[in-house]
């Protein structure tokens, strides 16, 4: 990420924080342990395939129809969370959206904030901006919290510390917060309890992320276990929610099936602890509640996968981070390997669009195309597709005009040249023919280490007689 | 040009010449699998509340008052926050009066600037109404108003809510269509499914991470 | 559900295609073409030979088209998308004379049923013959299971094996469950469960050079928890996935070893052992 975070000394590629990360046994048995987990829970609360599917159909039907009216939806939730209240603001970038949160808490000479977990605000490292310009942003949500404490990022959108075990916490509680160590995990969290109340309690603004904006009541969905969420938008005076521009849906009754794929996509809960509606800053009458609410709607990217119409279903994503619970990579790699905020399958498809494929160049291939992803998405993105797609731009040469941001980012002639080759092979039967011919005949002689294949394999040694030569010969025996 | 227009133009021009979707919401889908004779209603949310750390009793409404004094006594708590100004906050004061020396009765009476602190650390429970209940997903329905604002709800380690049986509905969407949520919503409506918790480390379930570490639901028979 | 072409504007915002239907299966034909694949051709010829095998006992003529090569899909996976409709067109053209494809190898099979169409997206009139072509592929289990319908006599020796399957092919065309049921239709051969058995096994053709380290894990976990099954060996009917398995495991010097599925099943039923 940013140079401007103070993370631990990361190599600059996906391929090179892979490495380190398989090295790394403690990582890979904690998450492959918790997908486990994870992937049986999401089974357990879906036990009915038909009941899953049919949800699951409706989850896409639903965020394709507000797609195919975004714009004008976007404009109702504004219209209506003003007549209730709250201050709406655009923002086209990080920068922007940063600026604007920064300005809100000026106005009120805030110097201390709180936040609920929010992915929007992760992708605008709001953290930094506002360190640097002298406000304390502490993160409520346990999992965050463990993780900021540590300097780091999340490596998982639902459970961000999940690459930690509670030895690791306990060392780190004990390094930060000069308590006793302790293993007995409900122990940490009251530890965490306690801090954090009081910064609750002292925060001037809180700002929290959204899971559904709704157009039709002007009302922004949080879901959450903690109640961190429900404290950070009404224990301060002023409350802050950050969201991306793809989080509108139209009616209150289409965030019936989706908060239902949601929460058992997520952590297999027929419902989170907490579902939160906010509808309005705290009224006239009412002792309790922000007396101001701003809703930041960010664009950062999102606008330019919207543009393609493959590519804008990539926005039709809830964040349940059920695609990387079933990622055969992301388990065995953790989150931080992917370098940026969102990681897993959904990171590899929703980052180019935010950063461009110059800074992520190996996330479209950094996967095997297994489908694991596609097959549990809630809303039916067809991640595997959205890879081959984003591969297709990844290797566009300039005049081809790629269509995502910094696309063309692997474009390579002697890789395009190569491929130049395998198709006149495989589309001139004369020339395959003549392949087959050396390939059997001097496939043992070729080298023993041919690359990178060699490094997990032995080397291929290829038939002595291929399947035209014995297809021929059986063939035409039978026809005797 | 405003970010605003912007974000709209460049999303406009994607959809140039498009035509939104049709709305084919299938209300089947998202109440048919949920649905449960009169008789099963409660026991369906009772198990699912108690399987997340939920204390349950099924009382009568006159009963409720002597069993919140019981709680609150068994637990050795001091004092308990409650709303004067709802039927049931008067149900719990009389009863209050007839009995000696309790845990004392705190009331929400000011705004939260007033006694931020005190609300935040001195609190040792709260005694909360629900708009009802949702059998499927064992969740209670909060309308936090001028008489219960947000905060009684959650700042408090133990919360008790009652909730009459008469209103637990099968599923949340039948819950929003009675209720014609659409056409009005408060400024935070809620629905709370266990007491707070996390699974944060090593996804290990502790519960009580920021809000309510006990939630005991009085299921209120009628009559 | 609703229709899906609601609207026909090329920048109209899509929905998940509705989900396939039970595939209806045509009865046994009289010939078929063998489409044998890249990898089955170069590296495991006899597992195709056995294909043929298996197709013939069921009273088929069997066809194989000399000039076919390669279905496309590395090209397609790895974004060269112009390389590798060059190489589908090729096979398209020789294969639309209308008779049913079998194809030894459920990836290399998906491309036809599924991904000729994104591959020939642009093109109309070619998606008619890919519509056609998907139509009659299919992958080598399924056909045996489901349009030859065999009855098999097992006249090998009682074994235990683990079945592995491409991972796009199980999700696309559900080839575990197609072979599971031909397995259990041999009387002597019984099929252990592996962990994690629906994880893909770090193949993912370049993926597998691209990101040799990760992919190089999760073969190590397969390879693994094959071996840890109890099973004697492995079985499976995707060449790639097959290409990849073994080759890790003579490179860790280990002695179990996978078998494409066509092998497996024509020594159980011809009672040919070979070396």
């Amino acid at each position: 990420m940013s140079q401007r975070i103070p993370v631990k000394e990361l190599t600059d590629s996906f391929r090179g924080r892979a490495v380190g990360a398989l090295a790394d046994d403690q990582l890979r048995t904690n998450f492959r342990v918790a997908m486990d987990s994870l992937m049986k829970k999401r089974a357990d609360a879906f036990p009915d395939e038909e009941e899953r599917e049919g949800l699951r159909e409706l989850g896409n039907h639903i965020k394709a129809r507000a797609l195919s009216r975004l714009p004008d939806l976007l404009e109702q939730l504004e219209t209506r969370l003003t007549a209730n209240g709250v201050k709406v603001h655009w923002a086209e970038t990080n920068e922007e959206a940063n600026r604007i949160v920064h300005s809100i808490i000026e106005a009120k000479q805030g110097s201390q904030v709180v936040k609920g977990k929010s992915m929007v605000s992760e992708e605008m490292e709001m953290n930094d901006y506002l360190a640097e310009r002298h406000i304390e942003c502490l993160e409520s949500d346990m999992g965050e919290y463990i993780v900021q404490l540590d300097g780091e990022k999340p490596s998982h959108i639902i459970m961000p510390a999940i690459h930690k075990n509670r030895f690791q916490v306990s060392r780190l509680f004990h390094d930060k917060l000069g308590v006793d160590e302790t293993e007995d995990v409900n122990e940490l969290i009251q530890i965490g309890r306690r801090t954090l109340r009081q910064k609750f309690l002292e925060a001037d603004v809180g700002v929290s992320g959204v899971n559904f904006a709704i157009a039709e009541t002007g009302t922004l969905l949080l879901v959450e276990n903690e109640g961190n969420g429900r404290m950070s938008t009404t224990a301060p005076p002023v409350h802050i929610a950050v969201t991306g521009i793809e989080k509108v849906v139209e009616n209150l009754r289409d965030v019936v099936p989706l908060l239902s794929l949601l929460t058992r996509s997520a952590l297999g809960q027929p419902i989170t602890t907490y579902v939160n509606m906010i509808s309005g800053p705290r009224k006239a009458d009412e002792l309790d509640g922000p007396e101001e609410v701003h809703l930041v709607l960010l664009d950062n990217g999102r606008s330019g996968a919207f543009a393609d119409a493959q590519l804008r279903q990539t926005l039709n994503c809830i964040r349940c981070g059920a695609c990387m619970n079933h990622c055969p990579v992301y388990t065995r790699v953790g989150g931080h390997t992917y370098g940026e905020v969102y990681p897993g399958p959904i990171g590899k498809i929703i980052t180019p669009h935010m950063v461009g494929l110059h800074k992520v160049p190996d996330h479209p291939s950094a996967s095997s195309l297994c489908g694991a992803c596609g097959e549990v998405c809630p809303v039916k993105i067809p991640i595997p597709e959205m890879l081959q797609r984003l591969r297709q731009e990844n290797v566009k040469s300039p005049a081809e005009q790629p269509k995502v941001k910094d696309g063309g980012a692997k474009y390579s002639r002697k890789e395009r040249a190569i491929w130049r080759f395998w198709a006149s092979l495989n589309t001139s039967p004369v020339f395959y023919r003549l392949f087959l011919w050396g390939a059997t005949r001097f496939g043992k002689l070729a080298p023993k280490n041919v690359g990178p294949w060699t490094e997990n394999h032995s080397a291929p040694v290829p038939a002595r007689r291929s399947l035209h030569d014995l297809a021929k010969a059986h063939l035409n025996q039978g026809d005797r | 040009m405003s970010a605003r227009s912007n974000i709209l133009n460049k999303l406009r021009a994607g959809l140039a010449g498009t035509t939104p979707r049709p709305d084919d919401f299938d209300e089947a889908l998202v109440t048919r699998p949920w649905q449960y004779a009169p008789e099963d209603r409660i026991t369906r949310l009772r198990s699912l509340m108690e399987a997340v750390h939920t204390e349950i009793h099924q009382l009568t409404t006159e009963q409720w008052p002597s069993k919140v004094q019981e709680l609150l006594e068994s637990r050795g708590l001091k004092n308990v926050l409650y709303a004067p100004g709802t039927e049931h906050g008067k149900q719990l004061a009389e009863h209050w009066q007839r009995a000696e020396p309790r845990p004392e009765l705190l009331v929400y009476d000011r705004p939260i600037e007033e006694w931020k602190e005190e609300l935040f650390w001195q609190v040792d429970a709260s005694v909360t109404g629900t708009v009802g209940g949702i059998a499927a997903t064992g969740s209670l329905v909060l309308w936090p108003d001028r008489h219960e604002p947000r905060l009684m709800s959650l700042l408090p380690p133990l919360h008790i809510a009652l909730l009459k049986a008469s209103e637990v509905e099968d599923n949340l969407y039948g819950m929003m269509q009675k209720h014609n949520w659409s056409a009005g919503l408060p400024t935070n409506l809620l629905l709370v499914s266990g007491p707070s918790k996390t699974a944060d480390i090593e996804q290990v379930l502790a519960y009580g991470a920021h809000g309510p570490k006990e939630l005991v639901v009085l299921i209120l028979e009628d009559g | 559900m609703s229709e899906l072409f609601y609207d026909a504007a090329p920048n109209a915002t899509r929905v998940a295609p509705e989900r396939p239907r039970p595939r209806m299966y045509p009865a046994k034909p009289a010939e078929v073409t063998l489409f044998g694949t890249c990898v089955v051709d170069l590296f495991f010829p006899e597992a195709g030979l056995d294909a043929i095998r298996l197709l013939e006992r069921e009273g088929i003529r069997v066809h194989f088209p000399d000039e076919q090569s390669c279905c496309g899909q590395p090209a397609w996976t790895s974004g060269y998308v112009n390389e590798a409709r060059e190489v589908a067109r090729a096979q398209l053209n020789l294969l639309d004379n209308g008779l049913p494809v079998v194809v030894p190898s459920g990836s290399c099979a998906g491309m036809f049923r599924q991904h000729y169409r994104e591959v020939f997206a642009e093109e109309p009139d070619t998606l008619k013959r890919v519509e056609d072509l998907a139509e009659r592929t299919f992958e080598l289990t399924e056909f045996l299971l489901h349009v030859c319908k065999v009855d098999w006599q097992d006249l090998g020796q009682p074994t235990q094996i683990a079945l592995h399957t491409s991972c796009s092919a199980r999700r696309e065309m559900n080839t575990h469950l197609h072979a599971r049921e031909l397995l259990g239709k041999l009387a002597n051969v019984e099929r252990l469960d592996h962990d994690h058995e629906s994880e893909c096994c770090g193949f993912g053709g370049t993926f597998s050079v691209r990101m040799p380290e990760v992919s190089g894990a999760m073969v190590l976990d397969k390879t693994r928890s094959l071996r840890e099954s109890g099973a004697a060996e492995m079985v499976t009917a995707d060449g790639g996935c097959l290409l990849n398995i073994n080759g890790s495991l003579e490179k860790q010097k280990q002695t179990f070893r996978g078998r494409h599925l066509a092998s497996f099943l024509w020594e159980r039923v011809s009672g040919e052992v070979k070396s």
